[in-house]
């Protein structure tokens, strides 16, 4: 997937300013900023379902405008809101998604099979959508999306509105199926510890992509992560900490504490040279919300808040 | 071009190695043949929901029945000098099979703003499929659910006063799934533009209900007032009322002066317009209606 200089205005408002950045094959790749900031109409752009009004995009080696059936067929959608039909059952809403999408007759019983045990919903085959919980449709959703083995998922804030546990079993299911399926995942999130599930995310604010890269990568910019330990003699590692590494390390919350740039590689090197008995090691990352702030000057709350505004013109354009 | 991306090596030999096969589906390169199983999906969906949905079954049948039983009979106490011995029952009776697929038709068009509200129209939206084969589906489908429901109003012809004979039958029901078709693609038409539901069936009441007043469903359309008799002959519904009661006539027993009354047929400038042509122009306003919402939905982003 490559996009070049994508840009989305809806009358006078940019939503999308111009944005380049590639996506690998079999990579899951997030989206990552406050609402608003243009993730979702970048992602319809890129699914076909709104026009660029400037640049280019190629979803799985084909142009989104001029190939836009191409596209589509390559592709798997989970929307923000539901798109199920709730008056069917699970099993019917699949076999239309199905049909709709030219899956081989004789494949569609095995294939639905498999993707909705892979979402726990096998079971539940017969029930109306209509009773489901919003996870399970949530999960529904992602089976219907796999349903004809697309080599791009977009996923569309797949976590927002669910309870936390619910979030992190739709989680599972994401790397699951990463490791089961030859595919590519797209996703959008505003959710900072979930971009931590990606292979490498894209921070977006106000319409244009401010860095991409490995969460790590991204973290490792901001600068050191802390390492704390616990020793029988504080006085004494400080001493070799600063003999032996020449970092700087004070005393906080009991602890030994100090910075330094990839602490997980730190930690080796800490036990066979430092000369002292350590007790407890504890290595903590810079979080994404630091990544963010580092970029933008402001957390992804703040960003949301001053944002309200123009959020709300958007969705009165996307609903028309 | 998928076979080709995914042929060099490494994936495809890792997801035939791996514990978890995972059967891989091709979607086909569109062709005539995925838009016809487009429209069949579309179609479908609406008749398992229509049959899902038996309160709106009943519903949906109380306005032809209210019509037909009620004022039909209550009216009949007023009428019965002017009928020539027709009951008045039987006189309505052809608009009331009318107005049996006219509210059903309706209702399929309207769940096409529910499916955009609901999301499921983007469902649909983003399918490798045309717009235009969703369109027809759903006008078939609208079309028939609303024939099954004048079916049902179609069986109650006996107590009317109508003979069942397979002709009528059969030209009925023609002409009911021709004005259902009609009313869905207008329905389809205008639910292209408008996204709300209120703002929808307001629109749509706005519509059918002067239509059907004025088509000629509970009047004779000769010695009308010219006012009355111009607005008639506008009416696209006049055109569909009128072949239904010629149809349903044909099949009465009753005096030629009654026929003359009840039935005497539209006119255009004094010519009396065969019910064939009458039925072409319903065809024809259901396309050209069928036309704008392929462009209007083709178009929406």
């Amino acid at each position: 997937m490559s996009v070049n200089g994508l840009v989305k205005r809806y009358d006078e408002v940019e939503a999308v300013r111009g944005i380049d950045f590639e996506v690998r094959s079999g990579e899951i790749f997030g989206f990552l900023g406050p609402n608003g900031a243009g993730k979702s109409t970048t992602i319809n752009m890129l699914c076909t379902l709104v026009r660029p009004s400037g640049g280019s995009a190629r979803v799985a080696g084909h142009d989104v405008v001029s190939e836009r059936d191409e596209v589509r067929r390559n592709i798997g959608l989970v929307f923000q809101d539901t798109t199920l039909d709730g008056y069917l059952t699970a099993e019917q809403n699949l076999r239309l998604h199905a049909e709709l999408y030219g899956v081989p007759r004789e494949l569609v019983g095995e294939r639905m099979r498999q993707v909705m045990e892979m979402v726990g919903l096998w079971e539940r085959r017969s029930s109306w959508v209509n009773t489901f919980s919003g996870g399970m449709k949530r999960r529904l959703e992602i089976a219907r999306g796999l349903l004809h083995s697309p080599r791009v998922l977009f996923l569309d804030e797949p976590t927002v509105g669910l309870d936390p546990q619910t979030r992190s079993s739709i989680w599972s299911y994401i790397r699951e199926l990463k490791a089961r399926e030859d595919i590519t995942i797209f996703l959008t999130t505003h959710y900072m510890d979930e971009a931590e599930y990606c292979d490498r995310i894209a921070i977006m604010d106000q319409g244009k992509i401010i860095v991409l890269d490995t969460p790590e990568a991204l973290k490792a910019k901001v600068g050191s992560d802390r390492v704390q330990i616990q020793t029988d003699d504080d006085e004494a590692a400080i001493a070799a900490l600063r003999e032996r590494f020449g970092i700087e390390a004070t005393v906080a919350e009991g602890e030994v504490t100090f910075g330094v740039p990839e602490g997980e590689h730190f930690v080796p090197r800490l036990f066979a040279e430092l000369g002292q008995p350590i007790r407890s090691v504890s290595v903590s990352r810079p979080s994404l919300d630091d990544v963010f702030m580092s970029y933008t000057g402001s957390t992804i709350r703040d960003a949301e808040s001053s944002q309200t505004d123009t959020r709300r013109n958007f969705a009165r354009m996307m609903s028309r | 071009m998928a076979s080709e991306t995914t042929a060099p090596g490494s994936a495809g030999a890792l997801a035939s190695g791996g514990g978890h096969q995972v059967a891989g589906v091709r979607v086909p390169v569109r062709s005539a043949g995925s838009e016809l199983r487009a429209i069949k999906v579309v179609w479908k969906r609406e008749l398992i929901r229509f049959s899902r949905d038996r309160l709106r079954i009943l519903t949906s049948l109380m306005q032809p029945f209210l019509f037909l039983f009620v004022l039909g009979t209550g009216l009949s106490r007023l009428a019965s000098a002017g009928t020539h011995g027709v009951n008045l029952r039987t006189f309505v009776y052809p608009g009331v099979l009318c107005m049996a697929v006219m509210f059903t038709a309706m209702f399929s068009a309207a769940s096409l703003v529910w499916d955009r509200e609901f999301g499921f129209l983007r469902e649909m939206m983003v399918a490798p499929v045309r717009r235009s084969s969703l369109v027809l589906g759903k006008c078939f489908g609208g079309a028939t659910v609303a024939g099954f429901q004048g079916v049902i109003v179609l069986c109650l012809a006996g107590l009317v006063g109508v003979p069942y004979s397979a002709i009528l039958i059969i030209e009925v029901f023609a002409l009911q799934l021709l004005l259902a078709f009609a009313i869905t693609a207008f329905g389809v038409m205008v639910a292209a533009r408008i996204t709300q539901m209120q703002s929808f069936m307001a629109l749509m009441q706005m519509a059918i209900m002067p239509m059907y007043f004025l088509s000629g469903a509970l009047f004779p359309v000769s010695g009308l007032p010219q006012w009355l008799e111009i607005l008639n002959r506008l009416d696209p519904l006049t055109y569909a009322v009128d072949p239904m009661r010629r149809a349903v006539f044909a099949h009465l027993d009753i005096s030629a002066a009654a026929r003359r009354a009840l039935d005497p047929g539209v006119t255009w400038w004094s010519w009396h317009v065969p019910g064939l042509v009458e039925a072409a122009v319903v065809a024809l306003l259901g396309l050209a209606m069928l036309g704008i919402a392929i462009v209007e939905f083709g178009r929406a982003e």
